[in-house]
């Protein structure tokens, strides 16, 4: 039995958006990844992204990265809310020298025409405090919509970015709301068999709002943030950066929910998330300084 | 021969907010490169779009003018390592140097010939040095070559250069970027390379490849476009003209295209709708024909889209979604008390130094109410009236701070306070609204007594923290905006005639009591500082309109005038005074009759004893004046009635004039000295009820 691939057709399928990115992306060149499979507030945080802008080696990905927002959560009432959404991550490491227009011709890919719409590149640069990166880019606008936020990173990790890479964040839901014309983000056809985005997510926004500001025991989340910036310092004591950088990531959500639980004051949260940015940075830079050796081996006028 | 020069920088989008600072800075080094070349130049256009920066110098000579320079160097015979390094300073070797006869002294002079210089090879190395010079307010580095951090910098990536004089491409290249003579056209509307031929079709063509390249026709386009999307609507564009300029930075080819949101969202205060779209969105709102708020707005698209309604369309679609977010606020947030909200002003610092601004809300709710009316003159009556006001305003002039929309709006501060306390009388929530006014010259004052007072309190208890722990402004350095500050107290009294003793209001805050911090802070009394800091601010305000510096200083300088209105009409009348034939003469006698008493260290109350000799006429004269002059200037002092106080001062101006015409005051005998030093220190005395002529200038 011969199988012929369907063509993707993101105009009614959210899942054909994600997979025709990944067809334009492999073709540029990308690895395509699958999500990290741990709790983030964006794809920033994958390790693809923040380890991998470091050092001088080339490194192009793409994946989708499950976002977790806890403070975002509106119980599936709002249309354009949602405490879980995706992002699709494209990290391009040197940036190419054209990444605009490799970007627009992936916009094209999904179904976005623009001489129909009014696609804009808007001053927007971003920066971290948490990974000790910034970068300079856009947010860029179609029809006055955020779609992607497009970063030419600068520094990570406290460390220069040398190269420096580009970074395309693209905010899935809304684009496929978009493309598809619809204004609720649950009445999204997931697939072209009849699956929607409500019947897939809806009542996993219900339940998890309702964790999230509601029921998880705040004294456990405590303790878990102890614990995770605990194993962090000991992960950095014993060389193995990246398992250090996941606990520190682990801390971060473990803040969020915290917080979306109302249990920080203002005082102290400048406290957490000063602890939060410790262990990342210090994760970031145990890693820089791991793998500068093999750097240098094999970029000799390289520096970190 | 001449030729025009055209140089295009082309990169990736430059921030709005960037660009007109970059278009001078082209310019400026632009000028620098010519002028350090010797390169005359005539008229230069300067223009920029969201993916170019463009400069075009128009009739550059085709070479610089060859120039021989000379230099004066050591006399003849003088040390070999003087000659050597006059030689070295000026690259020449000593056999070149030439004699000179200098004033009958033989003295070496260096010649440097330097020739001209084709306008192509200055510009070769002109643009190279333009680019990485160039001051960007942030910068970036990208691509392979940033695996350096010595890599070429810009505001985004720089993608194309081009440079042609005449018709020929001036060779040079930055980084990996060469020039050349084509250039790209608008990002959607055009494709593949434009050739440019020379500055004379520059324009043309990008116009053709739907790129305008002049910033000011663009923003003309947006102008006028907007204005007329709304008109065809039969609305009223409610002009922005940062919302142009900013609009024009995004789009190399602008579209102003009108929409319209849901009517329900109208409910929104308007300042919530308006800020909404423009700071988040861009866009232009609208008034209908009674001046409210429409629920419509202007978007301004990139492209001559092939259908309009499907880009307003997008556009309104994200303005419903954050107009959702407001109205979600906007009912949270009426959902607890105002007074509710300020309790939560306990948990947010204002300064580490000065507490939290709970306290800082008590403080201003203690001079609000219960020490301006009493300061400023009011009725018993009218203060035991206004003060539950004046208190309640205070106490909960900053708890919008912490409402979700201040949240999302910091701008909103003060305006969201207003809306969330119209139930409690105009009186009060216009005095919450305006209680941060005025925030600039142009900016209206509070629109009630109650605000006036509240406003005052604000600004006073700022001003006397900060000079408290010492945090003065300095130079160009004023973090907690107390010029405005003061600027503001200035304002609000001097328009509304509110007669308020500063040095009394300043000296009657208790630190200790007020200013308690856990820390436990160092703090001196601020009361004199700050008085003289109001003054100084009352000078620099008052230049504008036209009243002179020296004589504020000569009437603050007596003392006791911190009043401000008071200080004003004393200086003013003197204005009037000095500017006339009296006032002049008078203030030469002055100045002289100072002179001998500083000269004789004469000073004291200027007896006004009988005279143990016989006058001479010009004497009697001025003790006679002095007789009258004194206690009418001081009883229309007194009176504040200024005017008649300059007039008794102007019957003066002959005696004293005469006096020093016809008397000799250091005459021989000793009784004559004294009693005539005595005169002219009644005089001076005199004149020194009403100002201090010392300070007076010319």
């Amino acid at each position: 039995m011969s199988f012929e691939l369907p063509k993707r057709d993101p105009r009614r399928s959210f899942q054909d958006t994600i997979l025709a990115l990944h067809d334009y992306w492999s073709a540029q060149g990308c690895v395509i990844l699958q999500p990290y499979d741990m709790r983030m507030g964006a794809g920033t945080f994958h390790t693809a992204t923040t380890l991998r802008a470091l050092g001088p080696e080339p490194w192009n990905a793409a994946f989708v990265q499950p976002s977790r927002r806890p403070t975002d959560g509106r119980y599936g009432d709002n249309p354009n809310r949602l405490q879980h959404y995706y992002q699709y991550q494209v990290i391009m490491k040197p940036s190419p020298p054209d990444l605009q227009e490799l970007y627009l011709k992936s916009l094209e890919v999904i179904g976005i025409d623009p001489l129909k719409h009014d696609i804009r590149f808007v001053e927007d640069d971003w920066e971290s405090p948490t990974l000790g990166a910034w970068g300079l880019g856009w947010e860029v606008w179609c029809d006055g919509m955020e779609v992607t936020q497009f970063t030419y990173f600068q520094q990570m990790g406290g460390f220069d970015c040398k190269p420096v890479a580009g970074e395309l964040t693209y905010g899935l839901e809304r684009l496929a709301m978009y493309i598809q014309g619809v204004d609720n983000v649950y009445d999204l056809a997931f697939n072209m068999q009849g699956v929607s985005y409500g019947q897939v997510f809806l009542e996993n926004e219900r339940q998890m709002s309702k964790w999230n500001f509601e029921v998880a025991e705040t004294n456990a989340l405590f303790d878990l943030f102890n614990k995770a910036e605990a194993e962090c310092r000991n992960c950095l004591a014993n060389d193995v950066p990246i398992a250090a950088y996941e606990q520190a990531i682990e801390a971060s959500h473990v803040f969020n929910l915290l917080q979306a639980r109302g249990v920080i004051s203002v005082q102290e949260r400048a406290s957490y998330m000063g602890r939060v940015r410790d262990l990342a940075r210090s994760s970031c830079e145990k890693y820089a300084e791991k793998m500068a050796p093999e750097w240098q081996a094999k970029y000799p006028e390289w520096t970190l | 021969m001449s030729a025009d020069f055209l140089l295009e920088l082309r990169s990736e989008e430059i921030p709005a907010r960037m660009q007109a600072g970059a278009r001078a800075e082209l310019e400026k080094l632009f000028r620098r490169e010519m002028e350090a070349a010797a390169v005359a130049i005539g008229e230069i256009s300067v223009w920029s779009t969201p993916r170019r920066l463009a400069l075009l110098a128009r009739g550059l000579p085709e070479a610089t003018e060859a120039v021989s320079e000379e230099a004066k160097g050591p006399p003849e015979g003088a040390p070999d390592t003087a000659i050597e390094g006059f030689c070295r300073k000026n690259g020449v070797t000593r056999d070149q140097l030439e004699l000179r006869n200098v004033k009958g002294r033989n003295t070496w002079f260096a010649v440097i010939d330097k020739p001209g210089q084709a306008t192509k090879d200055v510009l070769t190395e002109a643009i190279p040095a333009i680019i990485r010079d160039f001051a960007w307010p942030k910068s970036m580095r990208w691509g392979a070559a940033s695996l350096s951090t010595e890599s070429l910098r810009w505001v985004r990536p720089l993608s194309g250069i081009v440079a042609l004089l005449g018709d020929k491409v001036v060779e040079c290249s930055v980084g990996n970027v060469a020039s050349g003579n084509v250039t790209l056209g608008h990002r959607f509307h055009s494709h593949g390379e434009i050739a440019i031929s020379g500055a004379g079709d520059y324009l043309d063509k990008l116009r053709g490849a739907h790129v305008i390249v002049d910033h000011e026709e663009r923003q003309d386009m947006v102008r006028e476009g907007a204005r007329k999307a709304a008109a065809d609507a039969g609305l009223t564009l409610v002009e922005d003209e940062g919302l142009v300029v900013e609009n024009a930075g995004l789009t190399e080819w602008p579209v102003p295209l009108l929409g319209r949101f849901d009517e329900s969202y109208i409910d929104l205060p308007p300042e919530v709708i308006q800020l909404t779209a423009r700071v988040n969105q861009k866009y232009f709102v609208c008034e209908d024909k009674n001046g409210k708020l429409a629920n419509a707005f202007v978007c301004t698209a990139n492209i001559a889209a092939d259908d309009p309604a499907v880009v307003v369309d997008g556009n309104r679609k994200v303005l419903a979604a954050r107009l959702s977010d407001a109205r979600f606020f906007w009912e949270l947030d009426q959902k607890t008390s105002l007074k509710d909200h300020a309790k939560k002003l306990e948990r947010i610092t204002f300064h580490e130094d000065l507490g939290s601004v709970s306290q800082r809300v008590d403080r201003i709710a203690t001079i609000a109410a219960d020490r301006l009316p009493e300061l400023i003159g009011w009725p018993k009556q009218k203060a035991r009236t206004m003060q539950p006001l004046l208190r309640q305003a205070a106490e909960l002039a900053k708890a919008d701070l912490v409402t979700e929309m201040v949240g999302e709006f910091p701008e909103l501060q003060a305006v969201m306070g207003y809306y969330y306390a119209k139930g409690l009388g105009t009186d009060v929530s216009e005095a919450i609204r305006d209680h941060y006014k005025p925030t600039g010259p142009a900016d209206t004052l509070p629109s009630n007594e109650v605000g006036s007072l509240l406003a005052i309190a604000d600004k006073s208890d700022a001003l006397f923290g900060f000079f408290a722990i010492d945090q003065k402004p300095t130079g160009s350095k004023d973090p907690f905006a107390l010029r405005r500050a003061a600027l503001g107290i200035i304002r609000i009294v001097v328009e509304n005639d509110i007669r308020l003793p500063l040095q009394r209001l300043f000296e009657g805050i208790d630190f200790e009591r007020m200013y308690q911090s856990p820390k436990g802070v160092e703090y001196s009394d601020p009361s004199d500082e700050i008085v003289d800091f109001i003054i100084d601010r009352l000078k620099v305000q008052q230049r504008e309109a036209g009243v002179r510096h020296d004589l504020i200083d000569a009437v603050f300088a007596l003392g006791g005038e911190d009043d401000l209105v008071r200080l004003l009409a004393r200086v003013k009348a003197l204005q009037g005074f000095i500017g006339t034939e009296d006032g002049a003469n008078l203030l030469a006698g002055y100045k002289r009759a100072a002179n001998i008493l500083k000269k004789e260290d004469w000073s004291g109350e200027g007896k006004a004893e009988p005279l143990s000799y016989t006058p001479e006429d010009a004497e009697k004269a001025l003790v006679d004046a002095l007789d009258t002059a004194a206690p009418k200037a001081a009883a229309a002092i007194a009176g504040e009635d200024f005017e008649s106080a300059m007039a008794a001062l102007a019957t003066l101006r002959a005696p004293i004039d005469r006096f020093f015409d016809e008397v000799t005051v250091n005459a021989d005998e000793e009784n004559k000295r004294v009693a005539r030093l005595d005169m002219l220190l009644r005089f001076r005395n005199a004149v020194h009820r009403v100002a201090d002529f010392s300070r007076i200038e010319g």
